[in-house]
């Protein structure tokens, strides 16, 4: 691990400020940060401990919805009882993700940022073009078998590895942010890149700016939503392919869907042919599998990760299946 | 108390130490003036190191040296001669020369005042090499055409089986797997002149002790090896590691103290693992289903320094009765690390094949497979010709089918079912040889009470330390709460490795035999101490109960409290000492521990998602010394056996042999979520040929069987024969 100062603001523009300097981060929960600057794959020079700045609170928004500042604990948003009961899918998400430990440092502006698992990426001894541009993809020709299938490029193939901002894709998350220039707003499927020729830029926070909050909108009355995640083993692992489903149906037909999956993206993936497949149809197998395909449609398998495809069509048929069965 | 302390549930006498975090593990010790050793691992897997560059890393804050093969102290190879208790994991000292075997190897070590300083210059230390294309799978290498490593014969199995009525021939894969212990290898090093003291953490002081003696080059008197607990082993702490040989050299270079830690990422790749297995099994058998050809061929990797050959066919010349059978093992060699036994080693990956085709077998038969295993049961040791000293096999299939409701089994693919899940039920048999060697053991009685019993042996986490005071408490009476248990030390009476299920059967007779040597003591105590009750009387009238001397046809009550004894004749404490081994006649039999395994999934085909629901593990291990602590044993091997079914593989990049998940995120293991109830029974026929107790080892036997009865349960469930392990998601997604 590089040497480093540390700073501990008080106010977010003193955060702000003191993150203006080139290779500072902010720190809050750590857990992927110190992992990562322990493997000299993170270098900053700075670290800008947020965690004392007010952005610990889940309150009512004024449209009706909810505000999480950027530093509520994974765990309280989890079992927050208001997003239990109305957004299901994103405590499902939360509880499904990490560890309890883990779950009680991390915060929602630091799940946002997670950086990927790949293999290559962690290691300063392979080509990576995340982690030093131009180097070369060591992925690719290499096994990757917990790759993405959706939104890659020749440059990269790492997933995004966050259940939870895959619950807020199809929340329709936006993302508030605090800069030198001022505040902005941004929806949160905007907020994330593919990797195109510049896998390095994985979303479009420029430097020094801070996620200060995320607002969730309101939910029309009768929304359903569920999580499923699909991996390995039963806890504590990334998801190979994981669906979060929002959906309301009416007189057996859909008014309204978001379909977001998590483990084959190369970022928390919305799906937009999913939706408008499901949109207006019948709430059945059929429907639910033609969206899975259309979802599915734009993968780009490689040898070892072939596999992801299906698991992928079958995670969004059975969330489907679940938030649309009749009780 | 005396009667009822063997067999009883007693808890782990160091448990609390080890609850509260009391327990001193190897690199916890604290000493002074240390100094911090971390080793720069090699990036490539085969070729010469050209150049190293160590003057940046030299130039940092509290950086004392950069040990490399260019400049370190000479290390030796050791004897290798396993029977004299000499053997070491890698047969190569650290920084021999400038050759690379494998990735992962020490090419430096950088030792500096604290571990933050060590860890930050050996990211520093500039490493040049000439690679070359390194051999990392067995598909880099040609196919061995030489000599078998290991090779068994009895009648004409291929022959045999050409006419065979019924037929199976099918390989199956088992994946390079990592021990993983909870606590990492580490050794601190502390030398006091020519004399090395090592805190270790091993699984045999005494082999540990030997092999630093004829690495490092000192005598042996002069190598003492403390490992006072291990967070578990799993064999890959049998042998010392080349970490250990450099914290001793860096430490004697340096003039203090100095402490090697292994990191994760170096448990990958520098202390063992277990091999990847292939292995062909053909089956002849007749319509009746009565093998009558059984043939095992194995192909396993070691390293290019060391010939390890996985011995996969242990269990199949016995397992099961068969006129024809050959078993061979070949060998070849890659740019990975030595192997090392891990948990069950051969016999685990071995059974995983032996009854995956046993189970292919009875669905050619049409046949359930429990009836197959019936009509095939070996009521001798075929192999050897010798009578089993104690086998209950065929009373453990009965009573896990009957427990399991095994009778149930509707054999149809997918036809059993609870609600929307798809349920599947397996079985296997579990088998590994029951060993003893030789151990001695020392105890004392202490005037105020107390009593202590030692030997060089260790408790790697299996009770052993328990063990010790539940046998010194049934032959003295003194409860086991007053009698300290003393191992983990070479300068202790010699005992055996942890190791191989033997520990138990080992040390039982010599400690009860020194525990009845310090009672003959007391018992001459007793009757020549003047101011004794039982002064003049016949030794031959007394007893030692209740912690007490009494006379034999009065109560405990009435005795003494031997504490006294020792008081009146002004002694701090007497000490009985014994060594005990196997004699010869107990080779006349053949002594193997057998159990079974029967287990349930759960199958959503959906969503391609398996889980194992219910498990029942049947053992029949001899006379249970302690119950709490064998059926701990038994469940953590279903537990790891669940682990090499659904989840563990070190993946090899095929371009530089780094072990891609080389940390436990990537590495899974099973969580409590993927482990189900586990129920675990005993049958218990005390083995008298191996020990006066009766009983034999359970350390490994947990895990044999397990994947076996997991894939047979997926078939069930799926109609999917899995035969690479682990089991993968993408193999069940059709």
């Amino acid at each position: 691990m590089q040497a480093f100062r540390y700073s501990q603001p008080k106010s977010i523009d003193n955060a702000v400020e003191a993150n203006g300097r080139q290779n500072s981060k902010f720190i809050a929960g750590g857990t992927t940060l110190v992992d990562l600057m322990k493997l000299n794959v993170e270098k900053p020079t700075a670290l800008v401990d947020v965690n004392g700045l007010p952005l610990d609170r889940i309150e009512p928004s004024s449209d009706g919805g909810l505000k999480i500042g950027a530093l509520v604990r994974n765990s309280d948003l989890a079992w927050n009882s208001n997003v239990k009961q109305r957004y299901s899918v994103l405590s499902e998400a939360l509880l499904a993700g990490a560890s309890p430990q883990l779950r009680n440092m991390a915060t929602t502006g630091g799940n946002l940022l997670q950086r990927t698992r790949c293999y290559y990426f962690r290691d300063t001894n392979y080509q990576c073009n995340k982690r030093e541009p131009g180097s070369g993809c060591a992925a690719i020709d290499g096994f990757h078998r917990i790759h993405a299938v959706l939104g890659g490029s020749e440059h990269c193939i790492a997933t995004h590895p966050s259940d939870m901002a895959v619950a807020m894709m199809a929340l329709e998350a936006t993302v508030h942010l605090r800069g030198a220039q001022g505040e902005r707003s941004v929806a949160l499927n905007d907020f994330y890149l593919v990797p195109g020729t510049t896998p390095e830029k994985e979303n479009v926070l420029e430097p020094g700016e801070l996620i200060t909050y995320v607002t969730l909108p309101p939910l029309p009355q009768g929304t359903r939503s569920h999580y499923l995640k699909l991996r390995d083993r039963a806890s504590y692992e990334f998801a190979l392919a994981s669906a979060a489903i929002v959906v309301q149906v009416s007189g057996g037909k859909i008014q309204h869907a978001r379909v977001a999956m998590g483990g084959v993206g190369t970022k928390p993936w919305r799906s937009k042919e999913a939706e408008q497949a499901l949109q207006g149809r019948e709430a059945n197998e059929h429907t639910f599998r033609a969206a899975a395909e259309a979802a599915l449609k734009p993968a780009k398998p490689l040898r070892d990760n072939a596999f992801k495809v299906e698991l992928a069509k079958r995670a969004i048929v059975r969330a489907l299946q679940v938030t649309t069965q009749t009780a | 108390m005396s009667s009822s302390v063997i067999g009883a549930a007693v808890s782990r006498v160091d448990g609390k130490l080890k609850v509260t975090g009391a327990a001193c593990y190897a690199v916890d010790h604290p000493i002074e003036n240390l100094a911090y050793g971390v080793g720069v691992p090699s990036i490539i897997a085969n070729g010469r190191i050209t150049c190293i560059d160590s003057s940046e890393a030299e130039k940092m804050p509290g950086v004392i040296t950069v040990l490399h093969h260019g400049n370190a102290d000479p290390l030796f190879r050791p004897a290798n001669a396993f029977e004299q208790n000499s053997r070491a994991g890698e047969s190569r000292p650290p920084f021999e020369d400038d050759t690379v075997y494998y990735y992962g190897q020490f090419v430096a070590l950088v030792v500096a005042n604290t571990f933050e300083q060590a860890q930050e210059a050996a990211a520093r230390v500039k490493v040049d090499y000439a690679e070359s294309k390194p051999l990392v799978h067995v598909g880099d290498v040609p196919a061995p055409t030489g000599s078998p490593a290991r090779h068994y014969m009895r009648g004409d199995a291929d022959g045999t089986f050409k006419t065979a009525p019924v037929q199976v021939d099918v390989t199956y894969t088992t994946p390079a797997e990592t021990h993983n212990p909870m606590e990492m290898h580490g050794t601190i090093a502390v030398w006091n002149g020519d004399k090395v003291t090592l805190y270790e953490t091993t699984q045999g002081v005494v082999n540990h002790q030997h092999v630093m003696s004829e690495m490092v080059g000192v005598p042996l008197e002069d190598v003492h090896v403390i490992s006072p607990f291990c967070g578990s082993g799993f064999g890959g702490k049998l042998f010392p590691w080349p970490h250990s040989m450099l914290a001793a050299m860096a430490a004697r270079r340096v003039k203090r103290p100095v402490k090697v830690s292994v990191p994760r990422t170096m448990m990958f790749t520098t202390v063992g693992h277990r091999p990847f297995t292939q292995q062909r099994v053909h089956l002849g058998a007749t319509q009746d289903g009565k093998l009558i050809s059984l043939q095992h061929d194995v192909l396993t990797p070691s390293s290019i320094i060391d010939d390890y050959a996985e011995n996969c066919t242990e269990p199949t010349p016995l397992l099961y009765s068969c006129p024809n059978v050959t078993a061979q093992q070949h060998l070849v060699h890659l740019n990975i690390g030595t192997p090392t036994p891990m948990r069950g080693p051969g016999t685990t990956p071995g059974l995983f094949a032996l009854e995956s085709a046993m189970d292919e077998l009875a669905i050619k038969l049409n046949l359930d497979p429990l009836e197959v295993r019936i009509r095939n049961y070996a009521e001798t040791d075929e192999s050897t010709n010798k009578a089993f000293s104690s086998k209950h096999l065929r009373e453990v299939y009965q009573k896990g089918a009957d427990r399991f409701g095994w009778s149930k089994r509707n054999p149809k693919i997918g036809s059993m079912r609870d609600g929307n899940l798809i349920l599947g039920w397996g079985m296997a048999s579990c088998t590994w040889p029951a060993g003893r060697s030789a151990a001695e053991v020392r105890v004392r009685l202490n005037a105020d009470g107390t009593a202590r019993a030692s030997s060089a042996t260790q408790d790697i986490g299996t009770g052993t330390y328990t063990v010790f005071a539940q046998v010194v408490s049934e032959k003295t009476g003194i409860p086991v709460n007053k009698i300290d248990v003393v191992l983990g030390d070479s300068s202790l009476p010699p005992g055996p490795m942890s190791g191989g299920s033997t520990g138990n059967a080992s040390v039982l007779p010599a400690i009860a035999k020194a525990a009845e040597t310090v009672v003959d003591t007391l018992m001459e105590i007793a009757v020549k101490t003047e101011n004794s009750p039982f002064h003049n009387a016949d030794p031959k009238t007394l007893k030692m109960a209740a912690g007490r001397i009494h006379a034999q046809d009065q109560s405990p009550e009435s005795g003494v409290p031997f504490g006294d004894l020792l008081k009146m004749r002004r002694l701090a404490g007497i000490d009985g000492q014994a060594k005990t081994a196997p004699d010869e006649s107990s080779r006349k039999l053949s002594s193997h521990t057998f159990g079974a395994q029967f287990c349930e999934v759960t199958w959503d085909p959906g969503i391609a998602r398996l889980r194992v629901s219910r498990w029942l593990t049947v053992m029949d291990a001899g006379r249970i010394i302690n119950h709490k602590t064998a059926r701990n044993q038994i469940l953590g091997g279903v537990v790891m056996g669940i682990g090499m079914g659904l989840f563990e593989e070190t993946i090899y990049d095929s371009r530089n042999g780094k072990p891609l998940n080389n940390n436990f995120a990537d590495y899974i293991v099973s969580t409590n979520a993927d482990i189900p109830e586990l129920d675990c029974i005993f049958v218990e026929y005390p083995d008298l040929n191996l020990n006066e107790y009766g009983a034999r080892g359970v350390g490994e036997i947990g895990l044999t069987g397990v994947a076996s009865a997991l894939t047979m349960a997926v078939y069930h469930a799926t109609g999917i024969r899995v035969r690479n392990l682990p089991i993968r998601i993408e193999q069940l997604l059709v």
